[in-house]
């Protein structure tokens, strides 16, 4: 598997706070990556580095390196925009836009960018719902303002609105926190299916869905990276104490 | 157990006093709108709304050039106050956390709070001054300027009420930052922008002091927007001072038809606030 993210020396402030310390981090193409850890450890920090969401708070600062497909994302002549293009998000409360239809949330990020070609949207939203297993759901009321859905839905609509813009990459940040067990059971269905054809980096709390959908996982400390590794190895056998003290509960 | 009949008795009082507070701003509104209704509505007939004035001492005509006039000015001082006012408030929401978006913000509240006729004066300086003759630019341009700061403020206040995780969602698209504020934020609080502009409209549509040295009102339809206009609150006022009985009745229902219209741009403001994100 090659390597899709590499991540060397990584540093992310807040003002003068420190969130992230030297992140050394080599994320493979086309798998789930988790990215666990206690509140406030900097793991949305850290995946928000990856598409350059972490520079537009106030004050933020990031220094380092991020190679996607083996050019650096932070070198001056990189637009943010292409950058995002080739990272999608999904957040950790479901944020379709409110003032859109279905159809027009997920094809914001194609109208927006000066898609006109209507026949073209109709099929990416079409795909996209379809690949997000929301289509038979709303297929019939594309219309209707997207905050209408259910939580688990609108979700799942955030992730078509996210697909409709043909990213390499998809962020995840904590996607189901909010969410019920029946629609987190779905969100995680569809994670798995997404990364046959994705990378995916999921940051979450719940641990055991970092064992269900991940292949590769890292346990973010403080703002340091302290284990990364296999899954499974993570957590049957971590070599890290901290580790280990983390996901048999001890703290965290 | 007489402590706490103490207090109920207080609270009693209290509760009674408000009310009595909320009822008494109440009584001035609708003896008012009592009023204006009872005198207005006798002196009101279809000719209100299709005459010219007449000269003095010949009875009956109406007051149509008033309210064309009226119309046109709140229509022309829209077209550049709405536009400025809400990308005004674009700023201060997106880009005005500083220090140039404090000192907007002040100068802003400073100028809501200068008397209208001040601002008369200062438009027939910058306008009728120059062009020599009063018109309906420089009226337009005195209801702008007393428009801006309301549209602006809430302006303001709507945008930043659409959540940040939108904004958020939409750069993380790939949207670029104006796409993203037009399209998505301003889209989002565009119920409530449009709110404080009709509040802003309802607020100018009765201002008569700084049309009195602007648009200087015209007892015929209007030549260009060069040139004099006729504006309902005008007419009413010189309608009103005058000796003539039949004019006093027509400046009731011009009162009436002013009245009748603010409050129909007011519930529209209410009815479109209401589906509000």
């Amino acid at each position: 598997m090659k390597d899709e993210v590499v991540v060397s020396d990584l540093n992310a402030y807040f003002g003068n706070v420190r969130a992230l310390t030297n992140i050394n981090i080599a994320i493979k193409e086309k798998m789930a990556t988790a990215i666990i850890g206690p509140s406030g450890c900097g793991k949305s920090t850290f995946i928000r580095c990856i598409n350059r969401l972490h520079e537009l708070v106030t004050n933020a600062k990031v220094s380092g390196k991020v190679l996607l497909g083996g050019s650096d994302i932070y070198s001056s002549e990189v637009d943010p925009i292409q950058i995002r293009r080739k990272v999608g998000m999904v957040f950790q409360r479901p944020n379709p836009f409110p003032a859109l239809s279905i159809y027009d949330n997920v094809a914001a990020g194609l109208k927006l960018n000066g898609i006109k070609t209507k026949d073209h949207i109709d099929d990416i939203v079409e795909q996209s719902l379809k690949m997000s297993t929301l289509w038979d759901e709303v297929k019939d009321k594309l219309n209707v303002s997207g905050v209408s859905l259910s939580g688990g839905q609108q979700q799942r609509l955030c992730i078509a609105r996210a697909l409709a813009v043909k990213p390499e990459i998809i962020l995840f940040d904590e996607p189901c926190s909010a969410l019920d067990p029946i629609s987190t059971a779905k969100i995680e269905e569809l994670i798995f299916k997404l990364k046959q054809n994705y990378t995916i980096i999921i940051v979450t709390h719940n641990m055991q869905q970092a064992a269900r959908v991940s292949d590769d996982t890292a346990f973010f400390l403080m703002g340091e990276l302290i284990e990364f590794g296999k899954t499974q190895d993570i957590f049957t056998a971590p070599k890290d104490k901290k580790t280990e003290a983390y996901i048999t509960g001890r703290f965290g | 157990m007489t402590t706490y009949k103490k207090r109920k008795i207080i609270d009693k009082t209290m509760c009674s006093i408000a009310f009595l507070c909320a009822f008494l701003t109440l009584v001035p509104l609708i003896s008012i709108f009592g009023y204006v209704i009872s005198k207005g509505i006798t002196s009101i007939n279809l000719d209100f709304f299709i005459h010219l004035p007449r000269p003095v001492g010949e009875p009956g005509g109406g007051m149509s050039n008033a309210i064309a006039g009226s119309f046109i000015l709140i229509g022309l001082s829209c077209l550049w106050a709405v536009p400025v006012g809400i990308l005004g408030g674009v700023f201060l929401s997106e880009f005005g956390n500083n220090k140039i978006g404090a000192t907007v913000r002040f100068i802003v509240d400073v100028l809501n709070g200068v008397p209208s006729i001040v601002i008369g004066i200062f438009a027939y300086t910058l306008f009728v001054l120059p062009m020599k003759s009063f018109s309906a630019i420089s009226g337009a341009f005195a209801l702008g300027v007393i428009m801006i700061p309301t549209i602006m403020r809430t302006s303001e206040e709507m945008l930043r009420m659409v959540p940040g995780t939108l904004r958020e969602a939409a750069l993380a698209l790939g949207i670029s930052q104006f796409r993203t504020t037009i399209s998505i934020v301003l889209k989002t609080a565009l119920p409530g922008v449009v709110t404080g502009i009709l509040l802003a409209v309802a607020r100018i549509a009765g201002e008569t002091a700084p049309l009195l040295f602007t648009a200087f009102g015209n007892r015929f339809w209007h030549q260009n927007l060069n040139q004099p206009i006729a504006a309902l609150p005008l007419q009413i006022f010189a309608y009103a001072i005058s000796p003539f009985d039949d004019w006093h009745r027509q400046a009731w229902a011009g009162a009436f038809v002013l009245i009748v219209m603010v409050f129909l741009i007011s519930l529209i403001s209410r009815f479109a606030l209401r589906r509000k994100i």
